[in-house]
């Protein structure tokens, strides 16, 4: 009988451990639609450049304003979207949305993220747009793994694949594109189904 | 009966070890941030830090922030012993 109030006691501490220092409430279906938006987003910059471009991007054509828009949007989105279902989770749950923890993760998430969308934006006005799409997936991914301290532990497994992704369009610029398409939409509703249900639907 | 002896009586109450696990996985902890954590009311909270800090298994820093008053807690080294001997033997019971 005594037991169990020990089994409590443990269940109680390893429960204030992870309240108190990492925040979990990230949706897993704001994944899978960013994932979704990215394979959008991606057909749309695929169309335009087959289509009135001569399937090459010129940094100077309207073409790849188009294209800048196009991520922007994509990009804009799925912010938009993870802080409204993350938001929404979190009042499920009985958690602040505006804590310790979520401000401890934004900050870590963004440090990587930041550095590396400026270091690329530096190299695509010097003209060097062979990488950017390599570089985007290594920064999101050490972002990912940065960010997996302060939050759901499993997120590090998504960074480690973009992380590689974006080493392979390194080494093969060529398929920078498709890699992009793989780690931004593929991986992204991959993973977001798995929290998914790792997650939402096991505990409701 | 060894085992029981290693169940530290500092700890038997659900507030002192939810202030503990909290410190623990935190490099320190004001007031606030335990109070709404643990659910716990002003003064109950303040008895269990103050036994807490008796023990000298807690650090206590009162400091400004602007011009409110803000009370930080961390741990000692010897409470980060005495907590891990206490589950330790929490955990020797379950399995038992």
């Amino acid at each position: 009988m005594e037991s169990k109030d020990y089994l409590k006691d443990i269940s109680e501490i390893k429960d204030l451990m992870n309240k108190s220092s990492r925040f979990i409430s990230l949706s897993g279906l704001s994944g899978i639609l960013a994932g979704v938006y990215a394979l959008i987003g991606a057909a749309v910059a695929y169309w335009l450049v087959m289509n009135y471009s001569q399937g090459t991007l010129r940094l100077d054509g309207p073409i790849y304003q188009l294209v800048m828009l196009d991520l922007f949007l994509i990009a804009l989105l799925s912010a938009v979207t993870g802080i409204f279902l993350t938001t929404r989770k979190a009042k499920k749950h009985g958690a602040k949305i505006w804590d310790a923890t979520s401000r401890r993760l934004v900050f870590n998430f963004l440090i990587p993220l930041i550095a590396g969308g400026l270091y690329i934006l530096i190299i695509l006005s010097q003209g060097k747009y062979g990488q950017a799409g390599g570089l985007m997936l290594i920064f999101y991914g050490l972002a990912l793994v940065n960010a997996s301290k302060y939050s759901i532990g499993d997120i590090c497994y998504l960074g480690y694949v973009q992380i590689i992704l974006g080493l392979i369009g390194a080494w093969k610029p060529g398929y920078g594109f498709w890699l992009w398409v793989l780690g931004f939409g593929v991986m992204h509703i991959i993973y977001g189904s798995w929290m998914h249900f790792k997650y939402d639907v096991k505990n409701k | 009966m060894s085992i029981i002896t290693n169940i530290n009586k500092v700890f038997d109450h659900r507030i002192r070890l939810g202030i503990m696990s909290i410190l623990m996985v935190n490099e320190y902890a004001d007031f606030n941030m335990l109070k709404e954590l643990l659910g716990a009311t002003d003064g109950n909270l303040a008895s269990h830090t103050k036994a807490l800090e008796n023990a000298e298994y807690i650090m206590v820093e009162k400091q400004f922030i602007g011009r409110k008053p803000n009370t930080r807690y961390s741990t000692t080294k010897l409470g980060r012993a005495a907590f891990k001997k206490h589950i330790e033997a929490l955990e020797k019971l379950i399995n038992k």
